[in-house]
């Protein structure tokens, strides 16, 4: 019996110096840190993912502390973390754009046309290799093989009907699919945004026409209709400027193939 | 205890019987850190300086503590609750007055808190009945041992990298052959002593 109370004595007497111990040490050897960088690691979502490209959330705080990253340089946080950093460091939240990724083509299995069956590698890289840049007969459509459903660590992006599609409210805006796309459909849009052009074809109408249903022909009757003057056709190719866009909607209502959504 | 007596054990706890090729401790790190040879002399340089420190910590609490009291069975315990410890408590110091140092040993210090190795040696110590002088000398030739290991791996597997491996040893099984074939040269010191 007494060698059990010794032991309980002994071994919570270590334990309490080594936490006494500990505890001045703590308090001897305080380095000061940047009391900022604290308070902004805290407001940190703590994922440590490093889409911010720095070294864990800890490597971001103290670049933020030192004005060496923007507030809103957490591309997880959005807003939400921006104002919070903001408000620490005692910035005005520069106007902080939450971005979202949008893939630029709509063009599901029932909508476009294949010129062959395709049955090799499923990956958009190979495919990009295939004759005819595969199977689609729309060279500039999405594969739907799933390079950038790989890349994302959100789980925001899937193939729906052939087509990637993005989940808004998941997408993180971290730029991974965009790398990840070998026919580069995809690109960082405001979140805001109301309307897009959900096509990347450069070809001319006619070779629209028969490769997709619903694919932008370059008929101009979206940007003759536009009342702020936002939209822009090139290479056949209607682009909406979203600084100018209103959000009216003519544009999604007049558009013939249905490419604006 | 004669320098004699210091030197062998220096030998044969470092190359004879190797923490890691022969006695099988510490293997997480040496598996771990050893992608490129400039980490693996961070986390072996932070090995020696933890063990040595916690062969004298550990023997001295052993020696003044546990054997007065009576209670030596507890050792596994009370050693883990002291290099935890105590590696809080180096940490701390490094970082306030050699931050050069605290910088170059970065992550790999708070991570040999976990490393079996340091308790290990901690127990080796007490098993074959090391004075407090003597545990420190095998604690720092058992961790020049585990730099010795880890550098020689990471050496290798630098040019590994450039190797053709068959796709099913590809990655972690090719390194666990190269470290089998380390464990079997390094039986090769055997009759050294």
């Amino acid at each position: 019996m007494t060698g059990i109370i010794t032991a309980t004595a002994v071994v919570a007497a270590v334990g309490l110096f080594i936490g006494i111990f500990l505890g001045l040490a703590a308090i001897q050897f305080r380095v000061e840190v940047d009391p900022k960088e604290e308070l902004v690691l805290e407001a940190l979502p703590g994922n440590n993912c490093g889409g911010c490209g720095f070294a864990g959330c800890s490597g971001l705080a103290a670049a933020i502390a030192k004005g060496e990253a923007r507030v809103s340089a957490c591309p997880v946080g959005g807003a939400e973390v921006a104002g919070k950093i903001a408000e620490i460091m005692g910035v005005e939240s520069e106007e902080m754009n939450r971005m979202t990724a949008f893939v630029m083509c709509k063009g599901t299995c029932d909508k476009t046309a294949s010129d062959y069956v395709y049955t090799g590698v499923e990956d958009c890289k190979m495919v990009s290799f295939v004759p005819g840049g595969g199977a689609k007969s729309c060279n500039y459509g999405c594969h739907g093989y799933g390079n950038c459903v790989r890349a994302c660590s959100f789980d925001a992006i899937h193939i729906v009907d052939g087509v990637a599609l993005v989940d808004k409210e998941a997408c993180t805006a971290c730029g991974r699919c965009v790398e990840a796309c070998p026919k580069h459909l995809i690109e960082l849009v405001p979140y805001t945004a109301k309307h897009l052009v959900a096509c990347s074809s450069k070809d001319k109408g006619p070779v629209v026409m028969k490769a997709c249903q619903t694919g932008c022909i370059g008929c101009q009757i979206c940007k003759k209709n536009c009342p702020s003057d936002a939209i822009e056709i090139t290479d056949f190719l209607a682009k909406i400027d979203y600084d100018k866009c209103t959000g009216c909607g003519i544009c999604e209502e007049k558009c013939p193939k249905k490419a604006i959504v | 205890m004669d320098v004699k007596e210091l030197l062998m054990i220096a030998i044969g706890s470092s190359l004879v019987s190797n923490v890691v090729l022969s006695q099988f401790l510490g293997l997480c790190p040496f598996l771990g850190v050893s992608r490129k040879t400039e980490t693996a002399v961070g986390m072996g340089a932070a090995v020696i300086f933890v063990i040595t420190l916690a062969s004298a910590v550990t023997g001295t609490i052993y020696e003044y503590v546990l054997k007065p009291f009576d209670i030596t069975f507890l050792q596994t315990i009370v050693f883990i609750l002291v290099i935890a410890a105590l590696v809080q408590f180096v940490e701390m110091f490094l970082k306030k007055f050699m931050v050069g140092l605290y910088q170059s040993l970065g992550v790999y210090l708070p991570l040999i808190t976990t490393n079996c190795a340091v308790l290990g040696v901690a127990l080796n110590n007490v098993k074959y009945e090391y004075n407090v002088l003597t545990g420190i000398v095998n604690g720092f030739a058992t961790a020049v041992g585990f730099a010795i290991a880890i550098v020689i791996l990471a050496g290798i597997r630098e040019k590994i990298e450039y190797n053709d491996i068959p796709r099913s040893f590809q990655g972690m099984p090719i390194v666990l052959i190269t470290a089998g074939l380390m464990a079997i040269a390094f039986f090769g010191f055997a009759g050294l002593l």
